[in-house]
C-alpha cells in the first residue's frame, strides 16, 4: 500500500511499487487527465506535478511517491468550474484532438507558478519537452500568456 | 576559495608586477579596416577554415542559446563572475568587422583585441597561440565570410579589481606562455598533426586539465581531470577513470560519432564537442584520436567487455521497444536496487545500442569516477530533445527523486554496479547538484 | 523495366490513355471515403447514399433533438461544425442538440471520414435534412391548425403563426412523421440569416477534453475490464518459430496468452502487468525474418525501379520539347502520421455478437473487415467510434481494433481494451508513402510556360479495411488473409498522383501517373496524400521558372491563372503578407510563396512566409507565415483557422525534419528520439490566416488544403536565402548547412 495525496485528498492505493504513477492515476484512481503517449519520458502527454514540479508519470514509479503530494489535471478545475490555466486554454481553444493538452496546461501550470508573466522563449523553453502533432502551437503559446494574465489579475484582486 | 580571496590575491599579484608589467601591459590598438568583401577570399581557404572552426569549437562559445551562430552572447559562469562570449561575425560595429587579419591573429594569440585591450583566458589563448599562420589566414577567411549579425554582448559581470583589464597582463606574465607548434620529429606526421589540434585549436586541455587558484591550467598536471559548467571532464590517458580502456579506435568512433559501445553517449559540455567534430574532417579527428590514445591508457577492464551484438537476427523485437520487462527485487534488498529496477532498468538493460539505447551503466564512466557529478547531472536533468536531429533523449528525475532516493540509487549504482567504493559524503554533493539543477534548460545546442 | 505499359493501357491498344478514359474510371471506383461518388439518388450529400430524413435526425418530445452522422470527430472540430449546420436550419438551439457520431448500429454509412470531405457529405446531407425537418414540421402544424404554411415561423424549436399559434417541435413530432425519403432539394437558409453557421461557435468537446472528462477511447473504463498487449514481430513478414509462453502465463495477474500462428497477445487484470508481460514476451519469442527493405539512403532510385502501371492523367497539346528549363526529380521519404496517443481499442464478445469500439475512420468497413476475418454474419459484429489522439489519416487505428477482438474473442464476456505501445505504432503503422516527382517545364519567349512534364512515382494511398488483409493481426493469423491488391485512387481526386495537374493554364502538359503496386514499407493514406509532394514540386517550378525569366513569383503565378478565386487567396494572401515592397531581409532571410487548390477540387489556399536560416548550423526558423484560404461558406471561421494554423505548423515539421528510417530488414525509426519532430523551439514565431468569405457556396474541406503550399513555401523561402534549390525532402539542416560554407554568400535575401 502506497500513501499519496493526490488532487488534495490523502488516497492509499494498492497497485505494485514499481507500478509507474500513469497507471495507478488512470486504473486505480480513474482519472483521465494524464495520457499514455509514448512511455519513454519523449512526448510529455503523461505530465502531472510532483510536490509542484512536472514530472512524466510514465517513468515514476509509485516506489518514489510515498507521502507526496501529486496534481493531475482534474486538481486544476472541473467542467463546470474550470481552473484559471485551463479556462485560457478553452478561451483560446487551444486544442485540436486535444490529446496532448493536459500534459500542456500541466506543464504551464508549473512554469507559471514559478514564473509569473513569462516571455514567449521562456514559453517556449518551458513547453519543449511536450510534443503536439495536430499544430496548435500556436495557441498554446497565446493560451499560458492568457493564463498568466488571468493569474495575475487574480493575484491583483486578492492583494 | 572564496571569491573575495581570489580577488585579494589577484590585486596583489597585480600590484606586485609593478610597473614593468605595465609597460608590458600596455598594447597599442589596431588601425581598423573597411569589412572586407565576402567575394575576395578564396572558397577553398574558407572550407578549410569552416573545419578548423569546428575543431576549436568557435561556434560553441559564440552562441548563445537560440541565438544566431558566432553572434555571441553566451554566459559563461567561471570562479570569478559571469563572462558573456563576443560578436565574432564580420558586423563593423559589433562583430570583428573592422579586424585585420594581423588584429584577429594577435586576439588569437596574445589575448588582446583590436582596440588594444585584453582578453580574458575563458577565450583559451593559451591554446590557440599555438595555431599556425596559414591556420589562422584560413580561420580569418572563414569568419569573415560569415553572416554580419548585429548583436551586442551583455557587459561582463565580474568584481573589482578582476574587471580591470590591465590585471590580466600580470596573469599573462605568470601563466600565458605563447608558442608556435613545433613538430617533434620523433613522432609521424599524424601524431603531430593530433598533438597540434588537440593541444592548439582544440584545446582540450581548458577543461580536462585541472587549474590552479588563478584559473589558469596547472601544466604539471596536464590532463588530470578538471572540471567545467558543473560537470567533471574526466581524466583523459593513464588517469581515466572508464572501466574499459580508451583505444585510438574507440577514441576515434566517440569523437567522431558522439558515442562508443564500451563507453556511453557524450553529454553535457562534452556535446557541443563532439556535435563539431561530428562534421570536421574525419582525418583531422583520427589524428586527434591517436595523440589521445599517445598519452597512455589504464592497465585493464574492470568490467568484462561485452561480446555478442545484442540484435542477433531474430531476437529482441522491437515490438518490445526496446524496453526491458522489469523484474523485481526481492524484498529486503537494498532500496537503491529497488528504485533502479523501477525506473531505470527498462531502458538500461534493455540492449538497446547506443546512441538512442540506455548504456549499460557498468560501463560508464560517471560511475566509476572520483566523483559522483556528471552522474547527478543526468539524473537530476536528463538528457532533453535535441531539436530537430535524431538523437537520444532521456527524462531527468529531479521531480520525482527526492535527495534521499538519489543518494540510494546512487549507492547501488556505485557499489553493486560499479564495484567500488562508496562515494564519500554522497549527500552533499547531491544537495549541491539539485541546487544547481533548477530550473531546467530544455532547448539544447543544435547544429 | 521502368516503365511498364500498365493493363489498361494495353487493353486500349495503346501506349498512353488520354484523359477522358481516366476520368471515366471514376464512375467506378473507390474515392478515398470509401463511397462511390455516382449519384444514385440525385440528392444532396451523403443523403444520397442515406435518404430516410430519420436516418439522420430524431426529434424528440422534449423539443431537443439527436444528429446522427456516419463521420467521426478526429480533433478537426467535425462534431461542432455539424451540430452548427443542423442548429441553423431546423432553428434549434445548440444547447438542445446531440450528436452521434459513426456507429454501425445506429447512424447512416458515410464511409470513411477522410479527404476533407465531411463537412461536404455530411454537413451538406444534415443542413438538407435538417431544412427538410424543419419544413415538415411547419407543414404539420399548418395542417393542425389550418394556418398557411407562409405565415408560420419556426424558431428555437417551436412553430408559431397568426393568433398566438404555437406549437412546439416535441408536441408536432410523431412516430412516423420523419420516416420519409429527402427530396432533391430544400429550403436553406439564406447566408445573410444565419445565426450560428458561419459564427465562431466554440468547440463542444474542448471543455471536457481540458477538465479530464472521459473524452477518448483510451478513457473508456467498464467494471471488470482487462487490459490486452500484443507482440508485434520485429519486422515485415516475420514468422514466430516458437515461444515457450509457460512463464509468462505463470505471472500474477495474467489472465491469459493468446497465441494464434504469428499472433501474439496477453491479457492481464492490470495495464501494467499486461505491458510487462508483452516485454516478457517480447524476450522470449523466436522469430523467422525475412523482410528485405531497400537502402535508406537510396530510396528515390529504388522506387523508381518498381515496376509500375502508368496512366496518362494529362495530356493536352504538344508537351515535348527539346529542352527544358528546368529538369529536376523531387522526393519524399516516407512519413509517419505520429499520433501522440498510440492506437487503442476496447472490445468484448457475447455469444455470437462482437462489439468493437474505436476510433477508426471507418466503421463500416472495418465492420465488414471484422466480420470477414472471423466469419461472423456482418450484423453480429457492431463497430462504435470513440475518439482517439487525432490520426491524420490511417494511423493503427484499424489493425489495433483486430488486436483487441482477437484478444476478446479468446475470452467471452469480458471486455478489453488494448492500446499499442510507442514503438508499434512507430513501427507497424501504415505510413504515408515515400515518393518521387519529375518535373520538366520551358518557357516561351513570352515569360509563358511554353511546356510542362510531370510524373509521379508512388505506391497506394488507399490500403484501409475493408479486405481484412488489410489488418496485422489478419496476415499474421495462423490461417491468414493475403494482403489485398493495392488501390490506385483515381483522378480526379488521385492518390498519389493528387494535385499532380497545375491548376496553372497550360497550353502543352502532360501528367503521368506510375503507380507502384509494390510497396517497399507498408503504407497507405496520410493527410493530403500525394498532394503535398506534387504541389511541393510545382510551386518550386513556378519559383524556378519566375526566377529565370526575372518575374515576381506572385505575378508570375497569377498570369498563369484563369480561376478567379484562385487569384482571390493568391492576391489576398500577397497583400496581407506585404509581398510587395517587402523589406530586404538581413542574411539569412528569404520569402516564399506557395499555393494550391487541394485536389483541384477542394479548398484553395495561399501561403507566404518568411524564414531565417542560421548560416552556420542551418537551422531554420519560420519568422513568419501568412495564409489566404477559400473553402466556400464557412461553417465555423474559429475551426477553419484552427485547421490551417494546424496545417501550417504540421507541414513544417514534415518539410524541416521527418523521414522513416529503416536498415535492409527493420524499421528502426521506433520513437521520437529516432523520428523527431516539430518541438516548441522551432514553431512559427507568427501565422495569420484570412478567410475569403464566400456565402452560399458549397462547403468545401480545410483540414488538408495548407500542407503543400506550406512545403513549397519554405522551399521556395529556402531557395531565396541560400540561393539553393533543395528538391529532396526534407529540408533539414544537414542539407542546408553546406550550402553556406562556401565565400562569396550573398549577403542579404535577394
Amino acid at each position: 500500500m502506497t500513501h499519496l495525496i493526490v488532487n488534495g485528498e490523502l488516497r492509499t492505493v494498492s497497485s505494485d511499487p514499481d507500478t509507474p504513477l500513469l497507471y495507478v492515476l488512470r486504473d486505480e484512481l480513474e482519472l483521465n487527465g494524464a495520457k499514455f503517449g509514448c512511455g519513454l519520458g519523449q512526448c510529455g502527454a503523461c505530465t502531472v506535478l510532483i510536490d509542484g514540479q512536472p514530472v512524466f508519470s510514465c517513468l515514476t514509479p509509485l516506489l518514489l511517491l510515498e507521502g507526496r503530494e501529486v496534481r493531475t489535471l482534474e486538481g486544476l478545475g472541473t467542467l463546470e468550474n474550470p481552473g484559471p490555466v485551463q479556462a485560457a486554454f478553452i478561451a483560446e481553444q487551444a486544442a485540436q484532438c486535444g490529446y496532448c493538452i493536459a500534459g500542456m496546461i500541466m506543464r504551464t501550470q508549473a512554469l507559471l507558478e514559478r514564473s509569473p508573466n513569462p516571455d514567449d522563449d521562456e514559453i517556449r523553453g518551458a513547453l519543449e519537452p511536450q510534443l503536439c502533432r495536430c499544430g496548435t502551437h500556436m495557441r498554446i503559446i497565446r493560451a499560458v500568456k492568457h493564463a498568466a494574465r488571468s493569474l495575475s489579475a487574480a493575484a491583483e484582486a486578492t492583494k | 576559495m572564496t571569491i573575495k580571496r581570489i580577488v585579494t590575491t589577484a590585486f596583489i599579484l597585480a600590484c606586485g608586477a609593478g610597473s614593468a608589467a605595465l609597460i608590458y601591459a600596455w598594447q597599442p590598438a589596431l588601425p581598423p579596416i573597411a569589412p572586407p568583401s565576402p567575394t575576395g577570399f578564396d572558397a577553398s581557404e574558407v572550407r578549410y577554415g569552416a573545419d578548423l572552426a569546428l575543431i576549436g569549437d568557435c561556434r560553441t562559445c559564440h552562441t548563445a542559446p537560440g541565438g544566431r551562430t558566432f553572434a555571441g552572447g553566451l554566459a559563461m559562469p567561471t570562479p570569478f563572475g559571469t563572462i558573456y562570449s563576443t560578436n565574432i561575425t564580420p558586423d563593423a560595429r559589433t562583430g570583428i568587422g573592422q579586424w585585420s587579419l594581423e588584429a584577429f591573429t594577435r586576439a588569437m594569440r596574445e589575448g588582446v583585441d583590436r582596440e588594444g585591450r585584453h582578453l580574458y583566458p575563458a577565450f583559451p589563448y593559451d591554446h590557440f597561440s599555438l595555431t599556425t599562420d596559414v591556420d589562422m589566414k584560413a580561420l580569418y577567411a572563414f569568419l569573415m565570410t560569415r553572416d554580419p549579425i548585429v548583436a551586442e554582448a551583455p557587459a561582463n559581470d565580474l568584481p573589482f579589481p578582476i574587471n580591470v583589464r590591465l590585471v590580466l597582463a600580470g596573469w599573462k606574465l605568470l601563466f600565458f606562455h605563447p608558442a608556435r607548434y613545433t613538430t617533434d620529429p620523433t613522432h609521424d606526421d599524424i601524431w603531430n598533426r593530433g598533438r597540434y589540434l588537440v593541444e592548439g585549436l582544440a584545446h582540450c586541455g581548458a577543461c580536462h586539465t585541472p587549474r590552479n587558484f588563478m584559473g589558469a591550467e596547472t601544466r604539471s598536471e596536464d590532463y588530470a581531470g578538471g572540471e567545467v559548467e558543473g560537470w567533471s571532464a574526466f581524466p583523459l590517458g593513464r588517469l581515466s577513470p572508464a572501466p574499459i580502456p580508451w583505444t585510438e579506435d574507440a577514441l576515434n568512433h566517440y569523437l567522431r560519432e558522439g558515442w562508443q559501445a564500451h563507453h556511453g553517449v557524450a553529454l553535457g559540455p562534452m556535446r557541443p564537442v563532439v556535435e563539431n567534430l561530428a562534421e570536421a574532417p574525419a582525418q583531422d579527428v583520427a589524428a586527434m584520436a591517436h595523440y589521445l590514445a599517445s598519452l597512455g591508457a589504464t592497465a585493464g577492464p574492470s568490467v568484462q567487455i561485452p561480446t555478442v551484438s545484442p540484435d542477433a537476427s531474430g531476437q529482441r523485437p522491437q515490438s518490445a521497444g526496446w524496453q526491458a520487462a522489469i523484474s523485481t527485487p526481492a524484498a529486503g534488498g537494498p532500496i537503491g536496487r529497488a528504485i533502479f529496477s523501477a525506473a531505470c532498468a527498462s531502458c538500461h538493460l534493455s540492449e538497446r545500442p547506443l546512441p538512442l539505447g540506455g548504456v549499460d551503466l557498468a560501463l560508464s564512466t560517471s560511475l566509476s569516477a572520483s566523483t559522483p557529478q556528471n552522474l547527478l547531472d543526468i539524473v537530476l536533468n536528463g538528457v532533453p530533445a535535441s531539436d530537430g536531429n535524431p538523437a537520444l533523449i532521456m527524462p531527468g528525475f529531479a521531480g520525482s527523486m527526492t535527495n534521499a532516493t538519489l543518494a540510494s540509487l546512487l549507492t547501488f549504482l556505485r557499489v553493486e554496479v560499479a564495484g567500488k567504493s562508496a562515494w564519500p559524503d554522497l549527500p552533499a554533493a547531491v544537495a549541491a547538484a539539485r541546487k544547481a539543477a533548477s530550473p531546467p534548460i530544455h532547448v539544447r545546442a543544435t547544429r | 523495366m521502368r516503365h511498364d505499359i500498365s493493363r489498361r493501357a494495353v487493353l486500349q491498344g495503346t501506349g498512353a490513355l488520354i484523359l477522358s478514359f481516366a476520368l471515366t474510371r471514376r464512375a467506378f471506383a473507390l474515392t478515398e471515403t470509401g463511397v462511390g461518388d455516382t449519384s444514385v439518388h440525385r440528392l444532396p450529400g451523403d443523403l444520397d447514399s442515406t435518404p430516410m430524413l430519420d436516418a439522420w435526425i430524431r426529434i424528440d418530445p422534449d423539443d431537443s433533438a439527436t444528429i446522427f452522422t456516419g463521420k467521426a470527430e478526429l480533433g478537426q472540430g467535425i462534431k461542432t461544425a455539424l451540430l452548427q449546420v443542423a442548429a441553423e436550419e431546423l432553428k434549434l438551439p445548440l444547447t438542445r442538440l446531440t450528436l452521434v457520431t459513426a456507429d454501425t448500429g445506429r447512424t447512416p454509412n458515410e464511409g470513411y471520414t477522410a479527404a476533407s470531405h465531411s463537412v461536404q457529405d455530411s454537413g451538406t446531407a444534415i443542413r438538407n435534412a435538417a431544412a427538410q425537418v424543419r419544413e415538415i414540421l411547419i407543414g404539420e402544424a399548418s395542417r393542425r391548425t389550418g394556418a398557411g404554411a407562409d405565415e408560420l415561423v419556426a424558431r428555437d424549436g417551436v412553430v408559431t403563426g397568426p393568433g398566438g399559434l404555437r406549437l412546439s417541435y416535441g408536441e408536432l413530432v410523431s412516430p412516423q412523421l420523419l420516416h420519409v425519403e429527402a427530396q432533391p432539394t430544400s429550403n436553406l437558409t439564406d447566408p445573410k440569416d444565419f445565426t450560428v453557421m458561419d459564427k465562431p461557435v466554440p468547440r463542444v468537446d474542448i471543455p471536457a477534453k481540458l477538465t479530464g472528462v472521459a473524452s477518448y477511447v483510451q478513457d473508456m473504463r467498464v467494471p471488470g475490464m482487462l487490459h490486452g498487449r500484443v507482440v508485434r514481430p520485429p519486422s515485415y513478414g516475420a514468422r514466430l518459430v516458437s515461444i515457450d509462453a509457460t512463464s509468462v502465463e505463470g505471472m500474477t495477474g495474467v489472465v491469459k496468452v493468446v497465441k494464434d500462428g504469428s499472433f501474439l497477445g496477453v491479457i492481464a487484470e492490470k495495464e501494467w502487468t499486461a505491458i510487462q508481460a508483452m516485454r516478457q514476451l517480447a524476450a522470449l519469442a523466436k522469430w523467422n525474418e525475412t523482410a528485405e527493405l531497400p537502402d535508406e539512403s537510396r530510396l528515390a532510385e529504388a522506387l523508381m525501379a518498381l515496376p509500375t502501371q502508368d496512366t496518362v492523367i494529362l495530356d493536352v497539346g504538344k508537351p515535348d520539347a527539346a529542352q527544358y528549363d528546368v529538369d529536376a526529380s523531387f522526393s519524399r521519404p516516407y512519413l509517419a502520421h505520429g499520433s501522440i496517443g498510440p492506437s487503442c481499442a476496447v472490445a468484448r464478445m457475447d455469444s455470437d455478437t462482437l462489439t468493437v469500439w474505436t476510433h477508426t475512420q471507418g466503421v463500416f468497413p472495418l465492420r465488414n473487415a471484422l466480420a470477414e476475418l472471423f466469419a461472423m454474419p456482418r450484423e453480429n459484429v457492431r463497430c462504435i467510434q470513440v475518439e482517439g489522439a487525432g490520426c491524420y489519416g490511417q494511423n493503427g487505428a484499424d489493425d489495433v481494433g483486430a488486436d483487441v477482438a482477437m484478444l476478446a474473442r479468446a475470452l467471452p464476456g469480458r471486455t478489453v481494451r488494448v492500446q499499442w505501445m510507442r514503438e508499434q505504432e512507430h513501427a507497424w503503422e501504415p505510413f504515408g508513402p515515400g515518393m518521387v516527382v519529375h518535373l520538366q517545364t520551358a518557357l516561351g519567349a513570352d515569360g509563358m510556360i511554353s511546356t510542362w512534364r510531370q510524373e509521379v512515382w508512388s505506391q497506394s494511398h488507399m490500403m484501409r479495411p475493408g479486405p481484412p488483409g488489410t489488418l496485422l493481426a489478419a496476415r499474421e493469423k495462423a490461417d491468414p488473409f493475403p494482403p489485398p491488391p493495392p488501390v490506385d485512387l483515381p483522378m480526379p481526386e488521385g492518390g498519389g498522383d493528387r494535385n499532380a495537374i497545375p491548376l496553372y493554364v497550360l497550353p502543352n502538359a502532360r501528367a503521368v501517373n506510375h503507380f507502384l503496386p509494390e510497396m517497399l514499407l507498408r503504407g497507405s493514406s496520410m493527410r493530403s496524400l500525394g498532394g503535398y509532394l506534387n504541389v511541393f514540386a510545382i510551386e518550386s517550378t513556378m519559383d524556378d521558372l519566375a526566377r529565370l525569366s526575372k518575374q515576381d513569383p506572385v505575378a508570375f503565378r497569377l498570369r498563369h491563372l484563369a480561376d478567379e478565386r484562385a487569384k482571390a487567396v493568391i492576391i489576398t494572401a500577397a497583400e496581407r503578407f506585404g509581398w510587395d515592397g517587402r523589406p530586404k531581409l538581413p542574411a539569412g532571410g528569404g520569402y516564399g510563396f506557395g499555393f494550391a487548390r487541394y485536389k483541384n477540387l477542394e479548398a484553395w489556399c495561399a501561403v507566404a512566409l518568411e524564414i531565417s536560416i542560421d548560416q552556420d548550423t542551418g537551422r531554420t526558423i519560420v519568422e513568419r507565415a501568412t495564409a489566404a484560404v477559400d473553402t466556400g461558406q464557412v461553417v465555423n471561421p474559429d475551426g477553419v483557422r484552427n485547421q490551417i494554423e494546424g496545417g501550417i505548423v504540421q507541414a513544417t515539421s514534415w518539410t524541416l525534419f521527418e523521414g522513416v528510417r529503416f536498415d535492409r530488414r527493420r524499421i528502426t525509426s521506433i520513437d521520437w528520439a529516432a523520428y523527431p519532430i516539430l518541438r516548441f523551439a522551432h514553431v512559427p514565431r507568427a501565422i495569420d490566416v484570412h478567410i475569403v468569405d464566400r456565402p452560399g457556396l458549397p462547403f468545401l474541406g480545410a483540414g488538408e488544403a495548407a500542407q503543400g503550399p506550406t512545403g513549397a513555401a519554405i522551399a521556395n523561402a529556402v531557395r531565396d536565402a541560400t540561393g539553393q534549390r533543395l528538391h529532396a525532402l526534407p529540408l533539414d539542416a544537414a542539407k542546408i548547412r553546406p550550402q553556406n560554407l562556401l565565400a562569396g554568400r550573398p549577403r542579404a535575401g535577394t
